[in-house]
């Protein structure tokens, strides 16, 4: 039973850490900044989920479940309230994402071609 | 498998710099400095259970309520004219 709990929070440690690389990578390499705010958006919720729950199997004492619990609600709660607040803003402020108009007309000559 | 974890969210927080000093528009810095924020909520408590003091979870709250704060601040002081003029000079 010990060895199952610590298998599952490694498991879920893994995931949440690959889950936050993966933003990371996100945040560098993605073009537009709303696209990074999708990989930043997506990958947040998640990725501290996943990680918070993994501390939360590593120890059986309840008011650190307590405390683990009342960070996940809060983040929860914050990151798409903040995501949320951010992408209308910059939508209020007139930044436009970048459309690709390029690849669009090659595609439409293909097509017609 | 903690440290593992701690090593990941440092990279990832060096990431999250980088395109905070690299970003194009002040949105992009706001949204680094955001992930910033929650991947330090994460390495506080990570770090707390590496040190076996779990005490640091409290710490933890804090910060993600400060980093909340801050963001929408920053927020409703970008719907003012300061940063709209400054966008504008840019264009």
């Amino acid at each position: 039973m010990d060895t199952l709990i610590n298998i599952s929070s490694a498991l879920f440690l893994l995931l949440g850490s690959f889950l936050c690389v993966s933003g990371g990578v996100g945040i560098l390499r993605f073009p537009d900044f709303y696209t990074r705010m999708h990989a930043v958006g997506v990958t947040e919720t998640l990725a501290t989920a996943m990680i918070l729950i993994g501390l939360m199997l590593q120890n059986p004492d309840g008011l650190v479940v307590l405390k683990l619990m009342i960070i996940l609600l809060m983040t929860l709660f914050i990151s798409p309230t903040a995501s949320h607040a951010l992408a209308s803003a910059a939508v209020h402020n007139n930044l436009m994402p970048e459309l690709d108009k390029k690849e669009d007309n090659e595609k439409e000559t293909s097509s017609n071609s | 498998m903690l440290i593992a974890a701690t090593i990941a969210i440092l990279v990832v927080m060096i990431m999250a710099i980088v395109r905070g000093i690299m970003g194009p528009t002040l949105y992009d810095r706001i949204l680094a400095v955001n992930m910033f924020g929650t991947k330090t909520v994460l390495l506080i408590s990570l770090l707390g259970f590496v040190m076996g003091r779990p005490e640091f979870l409290d710490i933890a709250i804090v910060y993600a309520l400060i980093n909340f704060i801050s963001v929408i601040g920053v927020l409703h002081y970008s719907d003012a004219s300061i940063f709209k003029r400054s966008d504008q000079q840019k264009k």
